[in-house]
C-alpha cells in the first residue's frame, strides 16, 4: 500500500515562509505532502505545537527559519534550534524517530532550497512509514 | 451548653488507586483538626483506617456519598472498577494528589510496557529469585475454588481519563493545610467554583511567586545535578544550572521544595497557562541554554539525561503524547544517517 505522508511545517513569515512562497510563484514543483502553517519567527514555534502535530497525525514536522544571524528578532532562529535538539531527546525516549522532526534555515530567496528540502523530507517520512503516536494514543490500554 | 451544629454532616470518603500511600497519610496528617473533620463529616469508606468493604459501598445508593477524595492512578481493573463504582455513589469526585490528577509517579511506567514492567519484576531484576519463572495469573484453580487477581494494563491513565472528575487537588501529595481549607469550603455550603477547577493552589506559576533571586540574565552553561552546585541558598535555581520544573509548575504548595533548597519537582502540575509540563520547559530551559550551533547545545544537552522522566516526572499520562511507542509497534526502518 502506497503510504502517503501527513507533514506539518512552521515556517516563519520573514524568511522562509516567503522562500517558499517564492518556490510557488516560481511554479516549482514540491512534495504536496507538507502543510504549511506561518508563524512570525521560528522563535514563536512552542514545542506544544509540535507535540499536538504528532498528536493529531502528523508523521512529519518541519521547522524553518532565516539563516543563523537572519532572524528578524535577532534570536528567535537559535531558540529553535534549542528547543528542536531537547525536542529529539524527548522523542527517542518516547519511541518515536528523531529523524521525524526536522529543522532547516530557509532564506527569502531560496525557493528552490525549499522545494528540494520539502521533498527530500517527504521522501525520509515515506521511508520511515507512518508514525504510530496517535493510534497508540488513541487505542493502547 | 455547647451549641450544636445544625447543618448536617457530610458523608467523606477517601480512596486509593495506584498511590503509594503517602495522600490518605496525608489526610491522616491533619492532626488535631481531624476533630473539625469529624464534627462535619461521617467517614463512610476509607481503607486505609476503617474496615469497609467493596461490597458496602456496593450497596450504597447512588449520589450518597456527599465527597470522595480519590487518590492513586488507575493501573489496573480495580482501580478502573472503583473509581467506577465510587463516580457512581459520589456527588463531589476530587482527584486527589498528582496520580488522580495527573497520573503520577505511576505514570512514569508509560515510558516501558507491561511486558517490560513484568519481565523486570519478575525475571531481570538484581533481587529476583524466581527459578520456576512464576508470574501473577489474573485467574488461578484452587480445590477451594477459584482464586482471581486484577487485571494489569499496559496504559496508566489519570483518574479525569477513566471518569467524570468534579475537581482537583493536586500536589504529591497535596499540602495538608490546603486540604483543609477546602473540605471546610465544601462543608460551609458556599457556592462552589466551577466544576473542573483545581482547588487548593493558586493560579500563578512557582516561578512568579518564588523567594530565589533572579537576574534578567539567565544563561546555562552547563547542567548539574543539585548535589554538584555549592548552593548559595539565594538564586534561582535555573539561573545556578540546576533544573527546576518551576515555570511549569502552578503554585500552591508553598515553595515546599524551594524553602529547603531543593529544585521543584512539579508536583502541583502545570501552571494554569501550560498544556503540557514537558513543552513548557523545554521551550523554558532552551531560552537559556548559552549556544547558538548545533554542537555547543548538544553538549550543554548531554547532561539533561532524562527529558521524559524528568519534565514529566508527575504528569506523563496527562501530557500531550501520554506515553512512548511499544517497541513492537515501532517503524522497522533503519536508521538513516
Ligand atoms: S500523589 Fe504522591 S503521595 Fe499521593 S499517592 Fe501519588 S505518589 Fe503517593
Ligand atoms: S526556576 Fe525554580 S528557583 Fe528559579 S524562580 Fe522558578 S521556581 Fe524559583
Ligand atoms: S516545590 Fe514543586 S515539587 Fe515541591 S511541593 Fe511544591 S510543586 Fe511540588
Ligand atoms: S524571523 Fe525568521 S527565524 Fe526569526
Amino acid at each position: 500500500m502506497d503510504f502517503e505522508p501527513t507533514i506539518v511545517s512552521f515556517l516563519c513569515n520573514w524568511c522562509s515562509y516567503t522562500g517558499a512562497d517564492l518556490a510557488g510563484t516560481s511554479r516549482m514543483k514540491y512534495s504536496p505532502n507538507i502543510r504549511i502553517i506561518r508563524v512570525m519567527c521560528s522563535g514563536r514555534i512552542d514545542p506544544t505545537f509540535v507535540l499536538e502535530a504528532f498528536k493529531n497525525g502528523a508523521d512529519g514536522v518541519l521547522l524553518c527559519g532565516c539563516h543563523p544571524g537572519d532572524c528578524h528578532y535577532q534570536s528567535g532562529n537559535y531558540k529553535c534550534l534549542r528547543r528542536y535538539n531537547m525536542l529529539k531527546k524527548y522523542f527517542v525516549q518516547l519511541g518515536i524517530r528523531p529523524e521525524r522532526i526536522r529543522l532547516d534555515w530557509i532564506s527569502a530567496s531560496e525557493g528552490k532550497q525549499f522545494a528540494n528540502l520539502a521533498d527530500s523530507f517527504t521522501e525520509t517520512i515515506r521511508h520511515l512509514g507512518p508514525c504510530k503516536i496517535k493510534n497508540v494514543i488513541e487505542t493502547y490500554t | 451548653m455547647a451549641e450544636r451544629n445544625e447543618r448536617p454532616k457530610i458523608k467523606l470518603a477517601v480512596y486509593w488507586g495506584a498511590a503509594c500511600g503517602g495522600c490518605c497519610v496525608s489526610v491522616l496528617d491533619v492532626h488535631e483538626k481531624l476533630f473539625d473533620v469529624v464534627a462535619n463529616a461521617d467517614l463512610v469508606f476509607w481503607p486505609i483506617a476503617l474496615d469497609i468493604k467493596y461490597n458496602d459501598v456496593e450497596a450504597m445508593p447512588d449520589q450518597d456519598i456527599d465527597v470522595t477524595l480519590f487518590n492513586g492512578a488507575i493501573r489496573n481493573s480495580e482501580n478502573k472498577h472503583m473509581a467506577r463504582l465510587l463516580r457512581q455513589k459520589t456527588k463531589i469526585l476530587v482527584a486527589y494528589g498528582s496520580c488522580a490528577h495527573l497520573g503520577g509517579i505511576p505514570g512514569l511506567a508509560n515510558l516501558s510496557t507491561k511486558t517490560e514492567i513484568f519481565d523486570r519484576i519478575y525475571k531481570e531484576s538484581e533481587s529476583t529469585n524466581n527459578p520456576n519463572h512464576t508470574r501473577p495469573l489474573e485467574k488461578y484453580e484452587v480445590k477451594e475454588g477459584t482464586l482471581t487477581l486484577p487485571e494489569f494494563f499496559n496504559d496508566v491513565r489519570t483518574l479525569a481519563q477513566t471518569v467524570d472528575v468534579d475537581y482537583y487537588l493536586p500536589g504529591c501529595p497535596p499540602q495538608t493545610e490546603r486540604l483543609l481549607e477546602v473540605f471546610m469550603a465544601i462543608v460551609s455550603g458556599d457556592e462552589l467554583p466551577p466544576r473542573g477547577k483545581v482547588l487548593g493552589a493558586t493560579d500563578k506559576s512557582q516561578c512568579d511567586e518564588c523567594p530565589r533571586k533572579k537576574s534578567d540574565k539567565k544563561t546555562i552553561k552547563e547542567f548539574h545535578r543539585p548535589w554538584e552546585i555549592n548552593d548559595d541558598g539565594e538564586t534561582c535555581f535555573l539561573e545556578q544550572g540546576v533544573l527546576c520544573m518551576g515555570p511549569a509548575t502552578r503554585s500552591g504548595c508553598g515553595h515546599r521544595c524551594i524553602e529547603v533548597n531543593a529544585p521543584c519537582r512539579g508536583c502541583y502540575g502545570p501552571a494554569p497557562d501550560v498544556i503540557d509540563p514537558g513543552a513548557k520547559m523545554m521551550s523554558s530551559v532552551a531560552t537559556m541554554i548559552d549556544g547558538d550551533t548545533s554542537e555547543t547545545i548538544e553538549k550543554i544537552l548531554e547532561n539533561v539525561i532524562d527529558p521524559a522522566g524528568y519534565f514529566y516526572r508527575f504528569s506523563m499520562p496527562a501530557s500531550i503524547l501520554r506515553r512512548k511507542i511499544p517497541e513492537n509497534l515501532q517503524a522497522q526502518a533503519p536508521l538513516q544517517k
